[in-house]
C-alpha cells in the first residue's frame, strides 16, 4: 500500500485552462471582451475629442478624417463617446452584478444549508424576485431611488440576486448530503468553518460562470434603462443614452444608433461566448 | 458488565422521520428508523452493530455521534450525557468520539489537499498549528500507511482504499477514544477490505481503541468484533459475544442472517437457505413482532405482541420463542 506510486496528474485547473483556449469560439468571446475592456481602459487616450465637446458647427457630420464615425446631434465625436461609454457600461454591469454574485449567493448557500421552513421562506421570496422581468424591475428600482451609478449599480443587481441564489442553492442541498460536510460537523467545525471553507469553494466556480453570463444581460438592462432615460444622466456617454439620442435623430444620421448597438452586440456576444466556454471546461459530463 | 465500565452507554434511543406528503390531502408518514435501542460498549472493546439495508444502523450510530439529534433517549459517553451536551462540553465530546463513513469519495473534501483536511481539526481544537501541524499529520498519515508525500496531494489523486485511509487519519487527529465506523469497508473492494480491517485492527490495538463498528456484513462483524448486537427494523433483537451470537444464534433472524453469509466450502455448495421476503418498510412495521411475517417459528402470540427484551448473561433476545 505504501509504495503504490503517487503519479502527478496534471492539476485540474490547468487542464481547465488547456480545454478553454482549445475551443475557437471561447477564444473568441476572449478577444470581443479584450477589445472593449481595452477601448474602456485607454479611452482618455484613444479617443480623438472630448466626450463632452460639442461642436455645434459639425453637429450630424457622417464619418469621414477629423470624426472617424462622425458626430451627434451636439457635434461630438461619437467614437470619443463610445470610448468613454464603454466604461459606464463594464463598470455597471461588473459592478451590479458582483453584488449580486456575493448577496445572492450566500442568500442561497445560507437557505440551501439551513434548509427546512427557512429555505422555503426565502426561496418563495426569490421566486417573487425572479416573477418580475429584469427591466420592470430595474425600472421600479430606479424610479424609486433616482438614477445614479450607485443606484443603477442596486437596481441591476438586485434584478440578479434571485437567479444567483437558485444557482447558488442547489448545489448547496447535494454537498451538505456529502460525508466530507458530517465529518466536519462530527470534527466540531463551525457551521460559519463549514460554510466558508467546505461549501463556498466547492460551488464558487458555478457562480463565476454564471457571472459572466449574467454580466452580458446587466449590460443590456444597463443599456435598456439608459435608452428609456433612466440610466446615468447625460451628457455622461452611456451605450444606452447614445442609442437614444441616435434614436431622435434617425431620419437625420441613421448611424448614430448603428454604432452602440453594435458595440452592445459586440460585449454581450462576447460574454456570453466566454460564459458558455466556462460552462463546458467546468462541466465534468461535457467531453471534448 | 455494570454501567460505571461502560465507555458508551445508548438508552432507549429513538429516532423518527415524519414525511408528509399527498396533495390535496397530505399524508403525514413517521418513519421508526430507531425505535428504542439500548446497549452498552466497554473501553476498548470493538462492539458490531449488523442488520440488513434500512435496518436503522447508520441513524442509530449518527444519532449516538450527535450528528442528528434523537428524538428519545439518552446517550452517555464516559459518565457525560451527549444528547443533552451544546456548546464548549459537546466541542469536548466530539473530540472524543469520531467518525469513518463508508464512502471514501465524499468523505473528503474534493478542494482540500489531505495535508489541509489532516490539520485543520488540529487547529480548530488547538491541539496544533503550523510546522508541529505539519508534522503530526505526517506521523498520521505514516500510521494509516501513507506516504509522507500525500501531504500535498488532493483525493482525487488517491483510489478508494487510499482515501478511507485519509479519512481514518482524520478522525485519528483528534485523538479519540471511541471510533464509529459506519460501513468503513462496504464500499471497497475485497483485498482492499482486508488491509483496511487489518489496519483498524492495529489501531485498536496500539491506541486502546473502542470501536462501534456498523456492518450488513457478518464476516466483517466476526472478525473484527468481540460483542455484536443484530437490529431489525429499528430495534435491537440480539446482543451477546459475537461467539456466541453467531455460534449458537438464538433469533430466528440472527440464525437466518448466519446462515445467508456464504461459506467457503465446496462440499456444502447450493446449500443456502432462501431468504424468506424482504425486510418490512419502517413506515408501517408489521403487528407485534416486526419479524413474525418471514419468521419459520411465528405463532398467534407473535402477531400480536412485541416479545419482551429476555437478558441472558452478557446478552439478550426477543423472541417469544427463541431457538435453544
Amino acid at each position: 500500500m505504501t509504495d503504490v506510486a503517487l503519479s502527478a496528474p496534471p492539476s485540474p485547473r490547468r487542464a481547465m485552462i488547456g480545454r478553454l483556449v482549445s475551443n475557437p469560439t471561447t477564444v473568441a468571446g476572449v478577444v470581443l471582451c479584450s477589445i472593449i475592456l481595452a477601448g474602456a481602459l485607454l479611452a482618455p487616450w484613444l479617443s480623438p475629442h472630448d466626450p463632452l465637446e460639442q461642436n455645434i458647427v459639425d453637429r450630424l457630420a457622417g464619418p469621414g478624417s477629423e470624426y472617424l464615425l462622425g458626430t451627434d446631434q451636439f457635434g461630438r465625436d461619437v467614437l470619443s463617446r463610445l470610448l468613454w461609454g464603454a466604461r459606464v457600461s463594464l463598470l455597471v454591469s461588473f459592478l451590479s452584478i458582483a453584488t449580486a454574485v456575493v448577496v445572492g449567493g450566500a442568500i442561497g448557500m445560507i437557505s440551501g444549508y439551513i434548509g427546512g421552513r427557512f429555505d422555503l421562506v426565502t426561496m418563495q421570496v426569490m421566486d417573487v424576485l425572479l416573477s418580475f422581468p429584469s427591466l420592470i424591475l430595474g425600472m421600479i428600482m430606479v424610479a424609486l431611488l433616482g438614477s445614479s451609478v450607485t443606484n443603477l449599480v442596486i437596481a441591476i443587481a438586485l434584478t440578479a440576486i434571485a437567479p444567483f441564489a437558485r444557482i447558488a442553492r442547489a448545489p448547496v442541498l447535494v454537498l451538505k448530503e456529502r460525508a466530507f460536510i458530517e465529518a466536519g460537523r462530527a470534527l466540531g467545525f463551525s457551521h460559519l468553518r463549514i460554510l466558508l471553507v467546505h461549501v463556498l469553494p466547492n460551488i464558487v466556480t458555478d457562480l463565476l460562470v454564471m457571472g459572466t453570463l449574467w454580466m452580458a444581460t446587466a449590460v443590456r438592462t444597463e443599456a435598456s434603462l439608459s435608452f428609456i432615460g433612466l440610466g446615468v444622466k447625460p451628457p455622461t456617454p452611456t451605450w444606452g443614452g447614445m442609442m437614444r439620442d441616435g434614436f431622435e435623430n434617425i431620419l437625420d444620421s441613421a448611424s448614430l444608433c448603428i454604432w452602440p448597438g453594435l458595440a452592445i452586440l459586440v460585449l454581450v456576444l462576447g460574454l456570453n461566448l466566454v460564459g458558455d466556454g466556462l460552462c463546458d471546461v467546468t462541466d465534468p459530463k461535457a467531453t471534448q | 458488565m455494570t454501567a460505571s465500565e461502560a465507555l458508551l452507554e445508548v438508552r432507549d434511543l429513538a429516532k423518527h422521520f415524519t414525511v408528509t406528503k399527498g396533495f390535496p390531502r397530505p399524508v403525514t408518514t413517521t418513519v421508526r428508523a430507531v425505535d428504542g435501542v439500548s446497549f452498552e460498549v466497554a473501553r476498548g472493546e470493538a462492539f458490531g452493530l449488523v442488520g440488513e439495508s434500512g435496518c436503522g444502523k447508520s441513524t442509530a450510530a449518527r444519532a449516538v455521534l450527535r450528528l442528528i439529534p434523537p428524538d428519545a433517549g439518552r446517550v452517555r459517553f464516559a459518565g457525560i450525557d451527549v444528547t443533552d451536551a451544546h456548546g464548549s462540553t459537546l466541542q469536548r465530546l466530539r473530540r472524543r468520539m469520531q467518525v469513518v463513513f463508508q464512502d471514501p469519495y465524499s468523505s473528503l473534501n474534493p478542494r482540500r489537499t489531505i495535508g489541509q483536511a489532516l490539520t485543520e481539526p488540529l487547529r480548530v481544537h488547538g491541539l496544533a498549528r503550523g510546522r508541529a501541524a505539519r508534522d503530526r499529520a505526517i506521523s498520521l498519515l505514516e500510521e494509516v500507511g501513507l506516504p509522507p508525500s500525500a501531504y500535498d496531494r488532493h483525493p482525487h489523486e488517491f483510489s478508494g482504499g487510499q482515501r478511507q485511509r485519509v479519512g481514518i487519519a482524520r478522525a485519528l487527529s483528534v485523538e479519540p477514544e471511541l471510533i464509529v465506523a459506519d460501513e468503513p469497508v462496504s464500499a471497497l473492494d475485497v483485498s482492499v477490505q482486508a488491509q483496511v480491517l487489518l489496519l483498524l485492527k492495529d489501531l485498536q490495538t496500539r491506541r486502546g481503541l473502542t470501536f462501534v463498528f456498523v456492518s450488513h456484513d457478518l464476516g466483517v462483524i466476526r472478525w473484527f468484533c468481540s460483542r455484536v448486537a443484530v437490529m431489525y427494523l429499528g430495534r435491537i433483537v440480539e446482543t451477546g459475544s459475537v461467539s456466541g451470537v453467531f455460534g449458537a444464534p438464538r433469533h430466528p433472524y440472527t440464525r437466518m442472517l448466519r446462515d445467508a453469509s456464504p461459506i467457503p466450502d465446496p462440499a456444502i455448495r447450493g446449500q443456502l437457505p432462501r431468504i424468506v421476503g424482504e425486510i418490512p418498510s419502517a413506515a408501517n412495521p408489521p403487528t407485534g413482532c416486526h419479524f413474525h411475517p418471514r419468521c419459520p417459528r411465528a405463532s398467534d402470540l407473535c402477531r400480536t405482541a412485541y416479545p419482551e427484551w429476555r437478558a441472558d448473561g452478557d446478552g439478550g433476545v426477543a423472541c417469544h420463542h427463541p431457538v435453544d
